[in-house]
């Protein structure tokens, strides 16, 4: 096990609670998505993991020291001043790691997210899709054991985003990092996830874990066959149910 | 075509109206005193010019020295008030009155407690507080402007307050800081001339002092090439300071692109 969020209750200033008796474990490796609907605390559940709020009550737990952590928001969030480049170096910069280094380590990353060529792009020179990709390489770059995503994709259209979800799992596959993905997508959570945690309305909290066993390698055809549909019919109905 | 269009219309005009303004003055016969002919005006330009240029260069010092002291004084205490709420909460109400009350008031002041026999450091004193406020206020809010999820990233990595702020909120406030500069930049000159003519005599050799002077002895025709030199001045700095920004701003910001697109 990577982490574990125990009882945890979280209010905003403005007097709304997002999360009450959330309880949840993240093992390592596994791709996790946390599926509800809108403003359920799934958000919130992955900026507690993250460490920038606190919880209000309960804990979040890490077994050991808490890992590299890269985070993908929904919006790519870049730094419009800034080359693609410059972006992907992003956590290196700050990290201290030597120019040179960082640089090449960047690159890489560009590649593995499928910018190469786009290196001296800047940010309003590419489309949506390709500055997700940019934003997905400056979370690859510092080789995090957890990359946590508010539904990265969201804003996507349905090819830019198709390719984007096989490519993350190729990189997932590769790196052996643990994923926590917020979706809203049904379709999109049971194509990627091994294991899926459904949220109940606001206040959120957990009420039903489904774990997966897609196939290793998948392409566009698993999502024609009857595993997928059962997969994303029981993530449907436990959206549904009313506990 | 269309873009020499864009730079021969303007021209033409100028053109244009020049020759009307110098065919009807003659034509009418207007005295010189009045209303003197372009002609007039480009003789009295070319009989005073060592003297004008002198004057020139004295508003512009006094400009610049202004513009400048007022940009990194902005700067500066827009980044103290991004760094602390406290200081910003209790200094920003009198930045706010010090803006609102109208210069050409204080200006006497300033006068009197500087010194007439260091006017000049009066005159940058005044330019510096007509220019100074846009600065801060702009650069205060670009400070502010900064994408609030990439500051969370920065500390998910760990960054330092240091780094937040010059890695990330001092480029988000860059193009806030520019369009500051353009209008302080106008103002600080403004300032200088408003601040000369208060000081109305003395030793002020600025361009404003020439005005006033030429006013008295009724040279008009030198008024107005003081006015035309003022006037190219204030265009300059504009232009030093529009060049300025589409240096710093036209590979990533949305004001560069919709002008290439």
């Amino acid at each position: 096990m990577l982490l574990s969020l125990r009882d945890v209750s979280k209010s905003f200033a403005s007097g709304t609670q997002a999360l009450k008796g959330l309880t949840l474990d993240v093992g390592a490796g596994e791709f996790l998505s946390l599926v509800g609907p809108s403003g359920c605390g799934k958000s919130t559940a992955l900026r507690l993991i993250a460490g920038l709020i606190a919880p209000d009550g309960g804990a979040v737990n890490f077994a050991g020291d808490k890992p590299e952590t890269g985070f993908v928001f929904q919006e790519p969030t870049l730094m419009p001043w800034a080359n693609a480049l410059t972006n992907a170096r992003l956590a290196l910069d700050l990290e201290g790691v030597a120019r040179g280094e960082a640089e090449a380590r960047a690159a890489e990353a560009l590649a593995r997210a499928g910018l190469k060529g786009f290196e001296q792009a800047f940010p309003r020179e590419l489309s949506g899709g390709m500055k997700m990709r940019v934003s997905i390489a400056r979370a690859i770059a510092a080789k995090p054991k957890l990359l946590l995503m508010d539904e990265p994709f969201a804003a996507l259209d349905e090819p830019a985003r198709q390719a984007l979800n096989d490519d993350l799992l190729t990189l997932w596959r590769e790196d052996g990092m643990t994923i926590v993905f917020v979706t809203h997508s049904v379709y999109e959570s049971a194509y990627l996830s091994t294991r899926v945690a459904v949220f109940s309305a606001r206040p959120g909290r957990v009420v039903e874990e489904i774990a997966l066993k897609p196939p290793a390698q998948r392409d566009e055809r698993y999502r024609l066959t009857p595993e997928f549909a059962a997969a994303a019919g029981r993530i449907s109905a436990a959206l549904k149910a009313k506990p | 075509m269309k873009a020499a269009l864009k730079y021969l219309l303007p021209f033409a005009l100028g053109v244009a109206v020049l020759a009307a303004w110098q065919i009807t003055v003659r034509a009418l016969d207007v005295p010189v005193y009045l209303v003197p002919a372009p002609s007039d005006i480009a003789r009295a330009f070319a009989d005073n010019f060592p003297s004008l240029m002198a004057s020139l260069w004295a508003t512009l010092q006094v400009t610049l020295i202004a513009f400048v002291l007022a940009t990194a004084g902005g700067v500066g205490l827009a980044v103290i008030f991004s760094q602390s709420r406290m200081v910003e909460n209790t200094l920003y109400p009198y930045a706010v009155a010090l803006q609102v009350t109208p210069v050409v008031a204080i200006a006497p002041l300033i006068l009197i407690w500087v010194g007439y026999d260091r006017i000049e450091l009066a005159l940058i004193l005044i330019a510096f507080l007509v220019s100074f406020f846009p600065i801060l206020s702009n650069t205060t809010l670009g400070l502010k402007s900064a994408d609030h999820n990439l500051i969370d990233l920065f500390k998910l990595y760990g960054a330092s307050r240091w780094q937040i702020l010059v890695r990330l909120q001092l480029p988000s406030a860059l193009p806030y800081l520019l369009g500051a500069m353009k209008i302080a930049g106008g103002l600080a000159l403004i300032g200088a001339v408003v601040a000369e003519f208060v000081a109305g005599s003395g030793t002020a050799t600025g361009l404003a002092w020439r005005i006033i002077e030429a006013g008295n002895r009724l040279e008009i025709a030198k008024m107005f090439a003081c006015l035309a030199l003022l006037a190219a001045l204030g265009i300059a700095i504009f232009a030093a300071l529009s060049a300025l920004e589409y240096a710093l701003l036209h590979k990533w910001h949305e004001s560069a692109l919709k002008k290439q697109g």
